[in-house]
């Protein structure tokens, strides 16, 4: 069978005519990586399972992609001195289910991402720089107050998401680590539009000795945000009912087919008592 | 174009890629269509190889990164005699296929979740299988056939 049809394929195929042709460099430093990246338009390739689809739909038009799956210094998980777990930025989410076991919620929301087979190629690094409104670690990053460990700085979580699809990384910068200080107690609860199986609204609670962060993804135009009202009723009482006394978020929530922002305002405060209660 | 050699069921497939040449493309290029594609936004499964060992869309992957890697396909999983696997024999046996286009998806999904869990529940099995769309049998049979592949008795499962 070897070889036929692929040696009358001297053009690309059917499904390769519908990308930009692009060069393609498979670096394994950081270093390297960089020097490569420094190329105009090129772009980082991670785990593919954003990227790949939007190439296919023509929405990248990159001169060079640079994977960064080959860099051993990018994987793996491990924990700091000062206790807080760190995540490679091109740890698989199949890996971060498995093998981090220190902080189970992050565990947990690494394990619920779309499906077995995205989740053995998507990883940390590419969702955090895509921020997707509908991610699941943007809100893991933000409820945890997370560091973004960036080849040439720190970023914290708060100040490292800046709308949707933005952030503050530049041009050829990239992700190397995620610094996750664990909580004392902690829960994701995802309400998931069926189809996508991307969060609808997905809210992350997590309870420091200083105090409780809570963020949410899916619902706001903005992109993941920390509902400070719930910050504050969570932190003097740590119970569901400190949440139901609240208003509802201001801020302006996504309205589209699958629910109005009427709608997910009000799914922000029942997923965020959800969260409270099953962090027990 | 660059050749790339990957090995394919225990053999080596070597072939002309671009950058942009996705894995699907690289297998269904050298003959081997039982690698299915039937969407581009990721969603559908129809593509699901295993890539070392791992269940993955072999249409969201760049056949170069691939390289060196053991790939395993549907066009491997029958038995040495050329006689069905029992995953694939249980899909028969328990009608786990109408038009068959998601089955070798649903084949190499299958087995991977038996590799990691070789007694799944029923609920396991829909879990495992959210990324594996089909769009004629309802799933019944689906995870049906796999519970019996597992050995499970699903005598009481009724027919549908
Ligand atoms: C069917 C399906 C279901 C999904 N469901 C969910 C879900 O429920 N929840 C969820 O959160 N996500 C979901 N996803 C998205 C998935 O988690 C992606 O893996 C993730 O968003 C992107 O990670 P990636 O490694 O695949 O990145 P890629 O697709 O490779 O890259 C994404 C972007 O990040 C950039 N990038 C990648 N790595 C770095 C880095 N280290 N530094 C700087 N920039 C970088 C790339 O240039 C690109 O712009 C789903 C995807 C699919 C296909
Ligand atoms: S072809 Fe649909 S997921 Fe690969
Ligand atoms: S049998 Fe037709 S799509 Fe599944």
């Amino acid at each position: 069978m070897k070889g036929q049809g692929r040696s009358k394929a001297t053009g690309p195929v059917q499904e390769e005519t519908k990308m930009y042709a692009f060069d393609f460099e498979r670096p394994d430093t950081i270093d390297d990586a960089l020097k490569a990246l420094g190329a105009e338009d090129a772009q980082p390739l991670s785990g593919g399972q954003t990227l790949i689809p939007t190439l296919k739909s023509r929405l990248a038009m990159p001169s060079k992609l640079v994977s960064l799956t080959a860099i051993p210094e990018l994987k793996g998980i491990c924990t700091s001195d000062d206790g807080a777990l760190c995540v490679g930025a091109a740890t698989t989410h199949a890996e971060v289910a498995a093998g981090a076991g220190a902080y189970p919620a992050l565990a947990a929301l690494a394990g619920n991402i779309g499906d077995p087979a995205v989740r053995n190629r998507g990883t940390i690094g590419g969702s955090l720089a895509n921020n997707d409104p509908s991610a699941c670690y943007p809100a893991a990053a933000l409820a945890s107050g997370a560091t973004i460990v960036t080849n040439s700085r720190q970023i914290a979580a708060d100040d490292f998401f800046d709308g949707m699809f933005t952030t503050v990384l530049d041009e050829g910068e990239i992700i190397v680590e995620v610094r996750f200080p664990v909580p004392q107690k902690a829960s994701y609860q995802k309400f998931e539009q069926p189809a996508s199986r991307f969060a609808l609204v997905g809210v992350f609670v997590a309870k420091y000795p200083d105090g409780v962060r809570v963020a949410v993804t899916g619902a706001a135009e903005d992109g993941v945000f920390r509902w400070t009202q719930a910050e504050t009723a969570l932190s003097s009482d740590f119970s569901a009912g400190a949440v139901s006394g609240l208003d509802v978020p201001d801020n302006a929530m996504i309205g589209d087919l699958h629910g109005s922002p009427e709608y997910r305002a009000h799914l922000v405060k029942v997923m965020t008592g959800r969260a409270v209660k099953a962090a027990g | 174009m660059s050749d790339i050699t990957i090995n394919v069921n225990g053999k080596p497939v070597s072939g002309p890629v671009e950058g942009r040449t996705l894995l699907v493309d690289f297998l269904r290029g050298a003959g081997l269509t039982g690698t299915h594609v039937g969407c581009d936004t990721s969603q559908c499964g129809a593509c699901v190889v295993h890539v070392d060992g791992k269940a993955v869309k072999a249409c969201s992957i760049f056949a170069v990164e691939a390289e060196g890697a053991e790939v395993a396909t549907i066009e491997g999983q029958a038995n040495p005699d050329g006689s069905l696997n029992v995953i694939q024999q249980a899909f028969q046996d328990h009608h786990g296929l109408q038009c068959g286009f998601c089955t070798p998806g649903m084949v190499m999904s299958a087995a991977a979740l038996l590799k990691e869990n070789p007694r799944p529940s029923e609920h396991e099995i829909r879990e495992y299988l959210e990324g594996n769309i089909c769009r004629c049998t309802g799933y019944h049979n689906i995870v049906k056939a796999i519970m019996a592949a597992s050995g499970q008795d699903v005598s009481a499962i009724a027919a549908e």
